[in-house]
């Protein structure tokens, strides 16, 4: 198994703070990774340490075994980056964008681009101020994947669209993927869309890595309980409880523990995804006990 | 033009890969896909639904594994010959359109769709109770 991205206690200080600290993930190739978490969680600085647009104060990170800082020829070449403000041209044609990326990039497929704006009927002489943000997302999207990257990082391309266009753009992306193989890595507050197209999951919280692995078995390790009050805390050895909430004689547990321990006597439920990140969100201290052959994550 | 246009329904807690097979498992009941037909590849669905390509391909293996489709590496998905419709094609017409038109008029007399779908179940497990009396 190739891995896409690694990286090995990585941290980045901003002044006084840390955007992110102690980061190790390893991201398998192939997978198509929600990157979660509070605004403020180190998502944007994940990314731009992934890409070499910021340096790395501590630890290191490679994509496809290499450090964009060390040799960035290598990896972007080889990387697709589409940055939170979606940069293009006003002034420019559609047309023009197109030709600025064949300029800058060796892998360049125009034909992939332009049939790719032609399905979704985006004129190519139009100018890039006079398309509405969904046609914007989608040139960008054609731009990054124009490159025929091995890798694509999306930082937050959902976030101005209206519904019709989020489906639009995630069925341009998972068309690319299947024609793949692609690797992609997709921050958004989204976890709805998310839980469609991804199936692995990098939940960032305060510049710390707080959970990560594949939606299978994250799913398959995390349980809503719900029992009485008294029970609470009574066989719950090999558990680890994320949230609770207690009422005057019913208490539910959001746990995350192997299926066969979980404790009898409670109704067990699975977890949505968005109740996973809801509730690791809202208890940023919990950070589940690490198994690195299914994770690889140090906390 | 596509046999099959696949839908999905984020909020009714069924897996997206069981939506996709049921849609099929339904095609095939009502005889809109025959033995042989080819099903939409893997990329044309994901373009479609916006989904995760391995939720497709789970989708194609499930119904493989219970006979009603053949997956032909490199040349696509097809309906197996054994998979049969329960009801003919002028027969599920008819009973379309006469559903059609019981639907029409509780619309036109103001009944919401959710009401509609509630009365069909009831009045169904009504006639299916007297069945087994």
């Amino acid at each position: 198994m190739s891995v896409a991205v690694e990286a090995a206690d990585l941290g980045k200080c901003y002044g006084a703070t840390w955007g992110l600290r102690h980061c190790s993930i390893q991201v398998p190739a192939g997978r198509i990774v929600a990157l979660v978490g509070p605004n403020g969680a180190g998502k944007t600085t994940l990314l731009h340490l992934a890409v070499g647009l910021v340096q790395a104060t501590e630890g290191g990170v490679r994509l496809f075994g290499w450090a964009p800082t060390e040799a960035p020829d290598l990896v972007l070449s080889r990387v697709g980056f589409l940055a939170q403000a979606v940069p293009l041209y006003d002034s420019f044609s559609v047309a023009d964008m197109l030709q600025v990326g064949r300029r800058l990039n060796q892998r360049w497929d125009q034909s992939v681009a332009e049939t790719r704006l032609r399905r979704l009927h985006i004129p190519l002489d139009r100018r890039v101020g006079r398309l509405s943000g969904g046609q914007r997302a989608q040139v960008a999207l054609a731009l990054a994947l124009g490159k025929k990257p091995d890798l694509i990082l999306l930082d937050e391309p959902l976030a101005n669209l209206d519904p019709l266009a989020r489906h639009e753009f995630l069925g341009e992306l998972m068309e690319s993927v299947s024609a793949g193989p692609l690797t992609v890595v997709l921050s958004s507050h989204l976890i709805g869309d998310l839980e469609r197209v991804c199936d692995y999951m990098v939940l960032l919280n305060g510049g710390r890595v707080q959970v990560s692995g594949s939606l299978d078995d994250l799913t398959a390790t995390h349980h809503l309980l719900v029992g009485p009050r008294a029970e609470a805390g009574a066989g719950m050895e090999g558990i680890q409880v994320i949230k609770r909430s207690e009422g005057e004689r019913q208490a539910t547990l959001w746990v995350r523990a192997e299926p066969r321990a979980l404790p009898g006597g409670w109704q067990a439920s699975s977890l949505s995804l968005e109740q996973m990140v809801l509730a690791y969100m809202a208890n940023p201290d919990a950070r589940p006990a690490v198994r690195p052959e299914l994770e690889g994550v140090v906390p | 033009m596509a046999l099959l246009i696949f839908h999905l329904e984020p909020r009714s807690g069924v897996p997206y890969y069981v939506q996709l097979a049921d849609q099929v498992r339904q095609g095939i009941h009502f005889g809109l896909l025959r033995p042989g037909d080819q099903l939409p590849t893997v990329r044309e669905v994901v373009a479609e639904v916006a989904v995760n390509p391995n939720t497709v391909l789970r989708a194609y293996r499930e119904l493989e594994y219970g006979g009603l489709v053949v997956m032909k590496p490199g040349s696509g998905t097809f309906v197996a010959d054994g998979a049969a419709a329960a009801i003919d094609q002028e027969l599920y017409g008819l009973l379309r359109r006469e559903l059609e038109h019981w639907i029409d008029s509780g619309r036109a007399r103001g009944v919401d769709d959710e009401t509609l779908a509630a009365l069909f179940d009831h009045v169904l497990h009504g006639k299916q109770r007297e069945g087994v009396a």
